[in-house]
């Protein structure tokens, strides 16, 4: 197409409001979007990904405010134009789609009648026709019987059909573009998978273009054709997929690329690089280049003193990056190890293992008089095990009862059936008050969310040296050595001792728990989700944090995540678990090649691969997660595997095939029988040259 | 993402000086002078305060000297800026020495009611089960009497004194501030700091006072601030009904109660006490409106 962008932004420049004054936020940000087209906009939080998303469609709230440059949408001026006009926009040629999906449904109202909305008001259309639309829609996000879920409630949605929904109401009026702002973020694996296929499917078919925002490159590389990595508000480096993820130009790219772990490097072959430094607050902008001062090729003059213009880069048409030393850099390789080196060490005496351990929760209420209590089986006769200095990770979607698991470990909950030892001390009934310091010491837990692990009242250095106190006996006095000590394990300054933690990063908040947990120097450290919240580049950090700790101290670690690439890299035995059952545990060598259970396959195939040369077969998975009330009798997964057998799947627990020493997988299908069924889904650790 | 971008675009880091606060006091105290309702609030209280300190000092006359010459003339004027009441003692005066018993009680039954609230609440949503329906069921039990009989019919059998008037006040508002302590207590007691605290062995006590309790001091404070006022008007309702402080100390309260019948001719005795009993009052709700907008901010 020869004729002018649907979309074109030119020297955006955004300011936020703050008590401190006026803060440029974006400070001159160009972009072209054609019809049709689907763009990427990545990068970390704080970036202003969202910032512009929301002056595109010009909903910046009270604080934000556009101070320049145009927004050209078909010809229009969308920075300067009136409400009236605007509201025309929104809605009909402009559509949003917005990461949580609960939020962005009224959920007082049926889908039904919220799908009709927009072509009632936007369109005119009657009643009939507005329900006939909004049917044909439905069909078209590919739910099951759209004329019961039109009556549904929203919360009576998964939270994939409730984003399936949210999308339909986008498309429905037909609008040239559709912005999405993280789509996929909350949602699982799979599911996630799916819904980027369908937003795929969908731009093939509506001619919609689309404005992708999402931190992770991997669904970026799914759904779009060219990419724009942003950092503090600059657009550093633009192209196709192509281009930016086989030859990144930029440092910053780069540095994103290399600090993701991926499918087929582990932490024996290739460490990840984080990024040095954090992001600075945009209120201090240097002269120069945004990301100069964390860069490992700046060049003090050059890149420090004048803005850097955005140049095409030589031979590759449409790829322009904004660094003066971008034609220096020798061209970019992923980072890929040597071929795999088998874990150290055979069997040795389990530091924590875990034996038949089934944990139900009893429903509080009666449901009839006579009947028995609902009780959901949180977990069902779990046998793990990890000796001293290694790492078992427990991967799953939500629900498969992996945090159960950690609850029991760590006494918050105790088992029903089964048990826990730690060094040969059973736990399992040990509720956390009842254990002996001792036991307290020994294991200790790294919790999920990084605003609510430290309490906001006390500094970071009362925390840590409480737990010094407490687990240690040492006297109040003795502290602040400890306290520092620890601090430099997790690599903060020692002042941050003296710091409360809403000055704090999430990830430097995550280090500050990491050390309080390592205050009773542990031999055990449980870990429930770590990183699942963290920037890529943090979560570098933090993950080679914990690995180092570990090799440092021999400590065991047991870490929780939905993550498969980051369990790849970290994990020596993996364990995947389902709706409260393990479907395969072994090796992370093993767990990660054929033969895979029919579950791990679908996982693995769902994950999104930052490599556009990384086609693999997808495996889509049917319907959703069974509530935990109505699994069925024989295998938990029968409901929606792909590679389901038939009745004896449904009425017959599968049994455990132990496929080598250290590899099982309970499948009714034969491991042989698998292995020639199967195609390796992970790409090749060996580099190519 | 629903939330303004501000948060988002922003890695909050104040700058370096602030982190060092020299003097945390002082610069709440500034930060409360950003918002105007909190700094009128500021200024209504401040200036009570100083008047009931500096009574001894600026009050005219002695608060419960009679001046028979003025009973002629009652109205304002020079020599009584208030003029005087029935009895021809000085209103200004009056007023003055009449603060210092409600800035004493008014304040204190607030800080008794938040200390007892506060363990009632901690304790019942720590624990939840039968502890916590005890303890939400004594409160409901307390908060289902019309409050004014139900102080009359405490002071009534106990007898009427500022120390008694402290503690029924603290007795009656004590189940308010339970029902907030407890509702925010049931949402931080979940909070992973707290399961952090149980897995190094810190004691229920702890967990509840050092935890828990530094976390619910926002809304805790705004509440306090607002029940102050409210005390302040229940302290008035009391010295109305006879049954505050006992005569012939002066009383807000008691000074309308004594005067109220003179409305239609000398308006200004029972007008000038109720003016200060509403100013007082509505400096407290400024201030609490300044301190929710503060805690909203941050």
């Amino acid at each position: 197409m020869t004729d002018a962008p649907l979309l074109d932004v030119q020297n955006l420049r955004v300011a936020y409001a703050t008590r401190a004054g006026e803060v440029p936020v974006i400070p001159g940000l160009s972009l072209r979007l054609d019809a049709g087209e689907a763009f990427g906009l990545v990068g970390e939080s704080g970036c202003g990904k969202s910032t512009v998303a929301l002056s595109i469609v010009r909903y910046l709230g009270r604080a934000g405010r556009i101070t320049g440059g145009r927004l050209l949408f078909e010809g229009r001026d969308l920075a300067t134009l009136d409400a009236a006009s605007l509201r025309a926009i929104r809605g009909r040629r402009i559509a949003m789609v917005y990461q949580d999906p609960m939020a962005s449904l009224n959920p007082v109202m049926t889908v039904g009648r919220q799908l009709m909305e927009g072509p009632m008001i936007h369109a005119g259309a009657s009643v009939s026709t507005a329900r006939a639309r909004a049917l044909a829609m439905l069909q078209e996000v590919k739910l099951a019987d759209p004329e019961a879920v039109m009556e549904r409630y929203p919360h009576q949605l998964s939270g994939g059909q409730q984003q399936r929904i949210v999308i339909a109401m986008a498309l429905i009026a037909g609008p040239a573009l559709l912005i999405m702002d993280e789509p996929t973020t909350g949602l699982d694996v799979t599911v996630e998978a799916a819904v980027l296929d369908l937003v795929r499917e969908l731009r093939s078919r509506h001619r919609s273009a689309i404005l992708f925002i999402s931190h992770n490159l991997g669904s970026v590389v799914r759904v779009c054709d060219r990419v724009g990595v942003m950092y503090r508000g600059e657009l550093v480096e633009e192209g196709s997929v192509r281009q930016i993820f086989t030859n990144p130009r930029h440092p910053y790219t780069r540095g994103l690329l290399d600090c993701l772990p991926t499918l087929g490097r582990d932490k024996r072959q290739a460490p990840l690089v984080p990024i040095a430094g954090q992001v600075e607050p945009a209120r201090v902008r240097p002269p120069g280049c945004g990301f100069a001062a964390r860069c490992a090729h700046v060049e003090t003059g050059r890149c420090t003193t004048g803005p850097i213009p955005a140049a095409e880069v030589q031979s590759e048409p449409g790829h322009r990056v904004a660094c003066v030393r971008a034609d220096e850099l020798v061209r970019w390789t992923r980072r890929s190890g040597a071929a795999a080196v088998p874990a150290a060490g055979g069997a040795r005496e389990p530091m924590i293992a875990i034996h038949h351990l089934t944990k139900v929760y009893e429903s509080g209420r009666r449901l009839r008089f006579g009947a028995s209590r609902a009780s959901v089986r949180a977990v069902v006769d779990v046998d793990l095990a990890a000796a001293r200095g290694q790492t078992l990770a427990i991967v799953g979607e939500s629900g498969c009862g992996k945090s159960t698991l950690a609850k029991v470990l760590s006494g918050f909950e105790v088992a029903t059936a089964g048990g826990v030892t730690v060094d040969g001390v059973e736990v399992g009934a040990l509720p956390v008050d009842a254990r002996s310091p001792a036991l307290k010491r020994k294991l200790q837990m790294v919790f999920q969310n990084p605003d609510s692990t430290l309490n906001p009242s006390h500094t970071v250095g009362y925390a840590i040296g409480r737990a010094l106190r407490r687990l240690q006996d040492r006297a109040p006095g003795d502290l602040a050595a400890g306290v520092a000590r620890l601090l430099e394990v997790v690599k903060l300054p020692p002042g941050t001792a003296a710091r409360r933690p809403r000055h704090l990063s999430g990830g430097e908040k995550q280090r500050a728990a990491i050390a309080r947990a390592l205050a009773g120097d542990p031999d055990v450290i449980v870990a429930d989700e770590p990183v699942s919240s963290l920037d890529v580049s943090v979560q570098a950090v933090i993950i080679n944090l914990l690995n180092e700790i570990q090799a440092a101290r021999g400590a065991t670690l047991v870490f929780i995540s939905h993550d498969l690439a980051v369990v790849r890299y970290l994990a020596d035995t993996v364990a995947v678990m389902y709706l409260g059952t393990v479907a395969e545990v072994g090796s992370v060598e093993r767990v990660f090649a054929a033969p895979y259970h029919p579950y791990t396959e679908a996982l693995l195939s769902a994950v999104p691969v930052p490599n556009p040369d990384h086609a693999v077969a997808r495996i889509l998975l049917e319907g959703s997660v069974p509530r935990a009330a109505e699994v069925p009798r024989g295998c938990p997964f029968a409901t929606r595997c792909p590679r389901r057998l038939g009745a004896v799947c449904d009425d017959t627990p599968p049994p455990v095939q132990q496929l080598a020493a250290d590899h099982r997988i309970a499948c009714h299908i034969p491991g042989e029988e698998l292995r020639r069924l199967q195609t390796a889904l992970v790409e090749p650790s060996v580099a190519r040259r | 993402m629903s939330t303004p971008a501000t948060a988002e675009a922003l890695p909050a880091s104040p700058p370096a000086a602030s982190r060092l606060r020299p003097h945390a006091w002082w610069r709440r105290l500034a930060a409360l002078s950003e918002s105007t309702p909190a700094s009128v609030g500021v200024v209504i209280v401040l200036a009570w305060v100083a008047l009931a300190l500096l009574a001894p000092l600026i009050a005219p006359y002695p608060p419960n000297a009679n001046d028979m010459a003025a009973l002629a003339h009652t109205t304002p004027s020079r020599a009584h800026w208030l003029g005087t009441d029935q009895l021809g003692r000085d209103l200004f005066s009056r007023i003055l020495w009449g603060a210092r018993p409600v800035l004493i009680i008014a304040p204190l039954a607030v800080l008794g009611a938040a200390a007892l609230g506060s363990l009632l609440g901690l304790v019942g949503g720590y624990y939840g089960r039968w502890i916590d329906l005890v303890i939400t069921r004594a409160c409901d039990i307390v908060l289902s009497f019309p409050v004014i009989i139900l102080y009359m019919i405490i002071l009534a059998h106990v007898g009427s004194s500022a120390w008694n008037i402290v503690g029924v006040l603290t007795l009656t508002k004590a189940p308010i501030i339970a029902r907030i302590v407890r509702g925010m207590t049931l949402d931080l007691r979940e909070r992973e700091y707290v399961a952090a605290a149980k897995m190094r062995g810190e004691s229920a006590l702890y967990i509840m006072l050092v935890e828990i309790l530094p976390n619910a001091r926002g809304p805790l404070v705004v509440d306090m601030c607002l029940r102050t006022g409210y005390n302040v008007i229940i302290i008035g309702s009391l010295g109305f009904l006879g049954i505050g402080l006992p005569p012939p100390d002066p009383d807000w309260g008691g000074m309308v109660k004594d005067t109220y019948g003179m409305m239609m001719v000398w308006p200004h005795m029972a007008l000038f006490p109720c003016a200060a009993i509403s100013s007082l009052v509505v400096g407290f709700n400024l201030l609490a409106v300044g301190l929710r907008e503060l805690g909203l901010r941050d």
